[in-house]
């Protein structure tokens, strides 16, 4: 076993990206990231890794360096939050469409306007489509965790694409959790060496990099890029089999917790997973067959996986905190209620928006969507399909 | 030529060779000619220095035809072009007439 120690979600995360030690790190600070990226640039001027940082003016920038310094031949870092990623939006694609394997850690915050520095998912939902892999994460573990297993899925010869972390913006970014830390000889050994498939600075076999395509073939490097997603999946348990070898902790594509003989559910992302299985205890210790499912691998979304998992469920209620204005219901629920679309027997789906801005989501909030949904796998009745909770008359 | 299908295609749509933009013939994009009248020209190659794109070719230090196959009509050499005592070198022409 590695270290264990007290750190912060930001700390952690960034004591990943020392062990990595990537070759080039562009990064503009925003809150609440600021504190991961600026405890990597020390480490960066002390020496304790060998990684060109770059520091630029703005967000766009830095994904631009990030995409240059990838196509150039380097491993590359950033991470981001909130109008941070919604400045970089014009080159996520360029990067994900050119197959530049970026690893980018999310800290999870709304966006503006009213301008608000707290948590909730708008941020990366909003990039959903953009093409990158996502990876969610409930604690700081799982954030330091998944920003290690990242460089392998993104770097892995099928996939070839830019991968982000997502986690909670101060709650997990901020608050002190009880770690344990890998070996640096470990992570290293697991990331294994980088080598970039066609870089720019071989120049022995000169390659040209975000050419003009026109009608003629934009639809061929589309249908190309919707295949690579196809393969995803299959990576990302690849990779968690081996991490566990070297961690003893196991990753799916979602966890699941005392869902498999559940009646009713919540589909929930992140730290509030985590407050939510206290009290689906609760209620099962009340006899009330409750479960929860957690995406982890939120994009590419695993439909079939998730379908199979939640078919035979009579009830559940998909909590976003973020919303999709002008759409019908929030961005995970889309996801879910397509997942089991295709079965002629399937549960009733209802959606809350919770917790934007750093709303906290309390234990209250779980029981009374809970107990909404023991009403409705009885009666077959539901009242609203979509509201908002936790938010004041 | 047959088209690739989308198995065929580079990852990320990286061009692994080099000089391949020749092949990418850009003049049938051309609405105006350029037309040489080479009694005109005082050989000062403005013409050579502006055009943005390399549609006017230089032989033996001399300004020779252009290069139609990636000529875009853009008329910046005719515009730049001092000619000789106020006589243009360089005139555009509405293509296909
Ligand atoms: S700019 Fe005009 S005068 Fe000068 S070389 Fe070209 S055609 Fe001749
Ligand atoms: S018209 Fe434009 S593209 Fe054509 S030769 Fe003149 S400057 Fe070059």
């Amino acid at each position: 076993m590695g270290k264990v120690v007290a750190v912060t979600g930001n700390e952690a995360v960034a004591e990943a990206l020392r062990q990595v030690n990537p070759d080039v790190c562009a990064a503009y600070p925003i809150t609440p990231q600021t504190d991961m990226m600026q405890r990597f640039a020390v480490f960066a001027n002390n020496g304790k890794v060998k990684t060109e940082m770059i520091l630029v003016e703005s967000e766009h920038s830095a994904m631009s360096a990030c995409v240059g310094a990838s196509a150039a031949g380097g491993r590359v870092v950033t991470a981001t939050s909130s109008q941070g990623l919604a400045l970089m939006w014009e080159i996520l694609f360029i990067a994900s469409g050119s197959r530049l394997p970026i690893v980018m850690p999310v800290v999870n915050r709304a966006l503006s306007a009213p301008l608000n520095i707290h948590g909730d998912h708008s941020d990366a939902m909003g990039a959903r489509d953009c093409g990158w892999i996502q990876l969610w994460s409930e604690n700081a573990q799982e954030a330091y965790d998944n920003a290690i297993q990242a460089f392998r899925i993104a770097e892995h010869m099928d996939i070839r694409l830019p991968v982000m972390v997502c986690l909670d913006g101060f709650i997990i970014s901020h608050s002190i959790e009880r770690i344990e830390y890998l070996d640096d000889e470990l992570v290293k050994n697991f990331v294994g060496e980088y080598k970039q498939l066609n870089p720019l600075l071989d120049v022995e076999h000169p390659v040209s990099y975000g050419p003009l395509i026109l009608p003629d073939y934009y639809m061929e490097f589309r249908r190309a890029q919707a295949e690579v997603m196809t393969k995803v999946a299959d990576v990302v348990l690849d990779v968690a089999k081996d991490f566990e070898k070297i961690s003893g902790r196991k990753y799916g594509l979602f966890e699941t917790y005392r869902l498999d003989d559940a009646e009713i559910g919540l589909v929930i992302l992140n730290s509030a997973a985590g407050t939510s299985k206290d009290v689906i205890d609760e209620f099962r210790s009340k006899g009330i067959k409750a479960g929860i499912l957690k995406p982890r691998l939120y994009r590419p979304f695993p439909y079939k996986e998730i379908g199979e998992v939640l078919k035979h469920l009579k009830a559940v209620c998909v909590l976003d905190r973020a919303d999709a204005f002008g759409a019908s219901y929030g961005p995970l629920f889309m996801d879910i209620a397509s997942s089991i679309y295709p079965y002629k027997d399937k549960p009733i789906l209802i959606n809350k928006i919770y917790g934007l801005g750093g709303r906290d989501y309390l234990p209250e909030h779980a029981e009374l969507v809970l107990n909404e949904l023991v009403e409705i796998a009885k009666t077959g009745k539901v009242k609203t399909f979509k509201e908002y909770i936790g938010v004041r008359e | 030529m047959k088209l690739k299908g989308w198995k065929e295609v580079n990852p990320g749509a990286v061009i692994t060779e080099a000089g391949s933009a020749l092949k990418f013939k850009t003049g049938s994009w051309r609405a105006f000619r350029p037309k040489w009248i080479e009694e005109n020209c005082i050989q000062c190659l403005f013409c050579w220095i502006y055009c943005p794109d390399m549609a006017i070719k230089v032989k033996d230090g001399k300004r020779a035809e252009f290069d139609y196959d990636y000529c875009k009509g853009c008329g910046i050499c005719a515009l730049e072009c001092p000619g000789k005592k106020g006589n243009k070198a360089i005139v555009m022409e509405e293509e296909g007439k």
